[in-house]
């Protein structure tokens, strides 16, 4: 039941080939096989290609031909320019979203690890009554669906709760602020957090938690100096998981904190360019690739836990 | 489960299973409200202390940068310093208070959170599914009525049905095509793999606007046509075609942009499955002259149907909850390309009826519970077998 201490065997990262033996003939690498993972390769990345070579023309040339008839001129440095990006950022207001979007997205990750591993522990190596329970209730929460909890948890954040005409909660005035996202973050990504990280603490050798006991080490301790460490497999793989769902949510982020330019975070800033009046290619284009820049570097970069994390990921409500 | 509990026959921590034994009913009352608090701190303690910190810094009209930069240190390294402090109050116990105690510490602030954000949420939602458009007053099934009989709703329950058939359908076949010959390759299998599983990194908003790049259409007259298809129709010397206002098949359109993200995450999880078939089965068929299809058939598909099982449900619980791609695609309702997840924010946000909007909720909520309880069950199995 551990997430990522034996991930499946995959194997996405270069130099991979398998160390079978040659199966006899055409079976392996057989020219039907070749050209067919190359057309659905190219399939795959001709409209990423269109856009990254769009962000780099003039504005009159993407706006006035395709992006494939640039192509020929690939060499020709008169054709292409960097102008779309510094007005993306600028202008267009995307260095400001970008800025949002991570302070959206560190804490929104880092809080509902902390606050899911802590309670693993707890629900692995901690006696304590209704344990079972309650972890049970846990995961039971997997099945919520968020558009279940958008409401009230926006009636809370501008409204507060009353019940009977009486203030039960105080009206905390949480819609737009940052604060606000990143609770409601750290509720929809808790159950899938708790529950993998659970899997992975609880099976982790008795022994080695009962020792450092013996070496007189209390619960905080242990957790922070042995099984932190210890999971940093796991604890990557979700991270890695909950920092590029929030990074590219769009759902929660216009719903609790909105789309004013002050505040609103990449793909909100996307979504306005898209539906603004006045097909703004060139700036759509880089948009697009700014939004883009930090989920595929943490793709290229992090490849083996992020399949892991998107798998294991694969049961979040 | 595979958990063994230590703590009962520890020498170290004795004391925590007197914490735990009813001593008499006053400490049974003092532990209990010890908990409560206990479990409550963190909570309480980080939510006032972020909110505090958000609203100084609101009035000091700081620059966002700085006001990023707090953010993350606040808001990164505040609840784990909350969670130590909390730990070193509890130390401050009587002892026999302090093991009781400090479970719910370690474990509260998560339960809080869940019960703000998914408990209350969930009934509250269903409370107000049977209310008004402002929630003031009851109006029994009307919003339900509505669900099942506003025509834009039908069309959006038809649709997504609809994402729910395709999306899945082509994204497992594709990924499963491509992983079982990606396999076969000599070199370069690695990096075929990479690039089909690329748009899984890119958000729903990225991903619209990359194929709006392939649909743009341009009537004749409004320059010349810079959407890939149309280059394509040009040049074969066809007129231009609108493709996001072809209905029904604009819908299709959309569900393309899916199965071109979600493949990838197919494609990976199943190749992994592959490879796990021991060899020697393949090679026994094959020495048996079994062809390749045969072997794909026989072999290889019924070995790895649980995982297309999981796969394929995750992908329909994706399609259920469709949002984005519509979203950013705009013009929803009047292409005909509405989708339920879609029907419940604009009603929730652009028509303010909360009524109806949390009865398009609560229709989704029950749609998708029996899709992820048989999800969940086939994921611990397979962590199980791992």
């Amino acid at each position: 039941m551990s997430v990522g201490v034996e991930s499946p065997p995959i194997r996405p990262v270069a130099g991979a080939a398998p160390p079978r033996e040659e199966p006899i003939g055409i079976r392996r690498g057989g020219w039907f096989v070749r050209i067919t993972v190359l057309v659905i390769v190219l399939v795959w990345l001709i409209p990423t290609i269109g856009v990254l070579v769009s962000s780099f023309r003039q504005e009159e040339l993407v706006d006035t031909t395709g992006w494939w008839t640039a192509i020929p001129h690939l060499f020709d440095v008169s054709e292409w320019t960097l102008e779309n990006y510094s007005l993306a950022l600028d202008t267009g207001g995307f260095g400001n979203a970008f800025l949002n979007s991570l302070a959206v997205a560190i804490p929104s990750t880092v809080i509902p690890i902390t606050i899911a591993a802590f309670a693993a522990y707890a629900f692995s190596w901690m006696e304590f009554r209704g344990r079972y329970v309650l972890f049970v209730v846990v995961v039971g929460l997997l099945v919520v669906p968020l558009q279940m909890a958008l409401i009230p948890i926006l009636r809370l954040y501008t409204q507060g709760a009353s019940l009977y005409g009486r203030q039960l909660f105080p009206d905390l005035d949480l819609g737009g602020t940052f604060l606000g996202v990143w609770l409601a973050h750290t509720g929809f990504g808790l159950p899938l957090a708790v529950y993998l990280l659970r899997n992975y603490i609880g099976s982790l050798p008795s022994s080695i938690i009962e020792s450092a006991k013996i070496d007189g080490a209390d619960h905080f301790t242990i957790f922070w100096r042995l099984i932190v460490p210890l999971s940093v497999p796991a604890l990557a793989a979700f991270a890695i998981f909950q920092f590029l769902w929030v990074w590219n949510d769009l759902l929660v982020a216009y719903v609790f904190l909105g789309g004013t330019s002050e505040l609103r975070v990449l793909t909100i800033a996307l979504q306005d360019l898209v539906g603004a009046r006045g097909e703004n290619w060139h700036l759509l284009t880089a948009a697009a690739f700014i939004s883009m820049s930090l989920p595929l570097a943490v793709f290229f970069s992090l490849q083996k836990y992020f399949v892991r994390g998107l798998t294991a990921g694969s049961v979040k409500g | 489960m595979s958990d063994v509990s230590t703590s009962t026959d520890d020498p170290g921590t004795g004391e925590e299973v007197a914490g735990e034994a009813p001593t008499g009913s006053g400490s049974i009352l003092w532990v209990t409200l010890l908990r409560i608090v206990g479990a409550l701190g963190v909570p309480i303690v980080g939510f006032f202390l972020l909110w505090a910190t958000f609203d100084y810094l609101k009035n000091e009209d700081a620059n966002r940068g700085l006001v990023v930069v707090v953010a993350i240190i606040v808001g990164a390294g505040g609840v784990f310093v909350l969670f130590w402090a909390m730990d070193r109050v509890v130390d401050l116990l009587p002892e026999r208070f302090a093991e009781g105690v400090r479970p719910y510490v370690f474990v509260g602030p998560a339960l809080v959170i869940l019960a703000v954000f998914l408990v209350y949420p969930v009934i509250n939602t269903l409370l107000i599914s049977f209310k008004d458009a402002n929630s003031d007053s009851f109006v029994g099934l009307e919003n339900y009525k509505f669900v099942f009989t506003d025509s834009d709703m039908l069309t959006a329950i038809r649709n997504t049905a609809g994402w729910i058939i395709v999306v899945p359908f082509f994204g497992v076949g594709i990924g499963l095509a491509f992983a079982t010959l990606a396999d076969r390759l000599r070199r370069g299998e690695a990096v075929a793999k990479s690039m089909i599983f690329l748009p899984m990194a890119i958000s729903f908003a990225g991903a619209s606007v990359v194929w709006n790049f392939i649909y743009s259409f341009r009537p004749e007259g409004f320059g010349s046509n810079i959407g890939l298809l149309n280059g394509i129709m040009v040049g074969l010397g066809q007129n231009p075609v609108s493709w996001l206002d072809q209905q029904p098949w604009n819908n299709l359109m959309l569900m393309v942009i899916m199965v071109w993200m979600q493949t990838g995450f197919a494609m990976v999880v199943l190749s992994a499955s592959i490879k796990a078939i021991p060899e020697e089965i393949i090679e026994a068929a094959r020495i048996d002259g079994a062809s390749e299809m045969q072997v794909f058939r026989r072999i290889i598909v019924p070995s790895i149907l649980p995982t297309i099982a999981v796969v394929t449900t995750y992908m329909v619980i994706n399609a259920m909850k469709v949002f984005d791609i519509v979203f950013v695609m705009g013009n929803a309702e009047l292409r005909g390309t509405v989708v339920i997840a879609e029907r419940m924010i604009t009603w929730f946000f652009i028509r303010n009826h909360n009524g109806r909007a949390s009865a398009i909720a609560v229709v989704l909520f029950v749609a998708i519970v029996p899709v992820m309880i048989w999800n969940i069950r086939r994921f611990r199995e397979q962590e199980a077998t791992r």
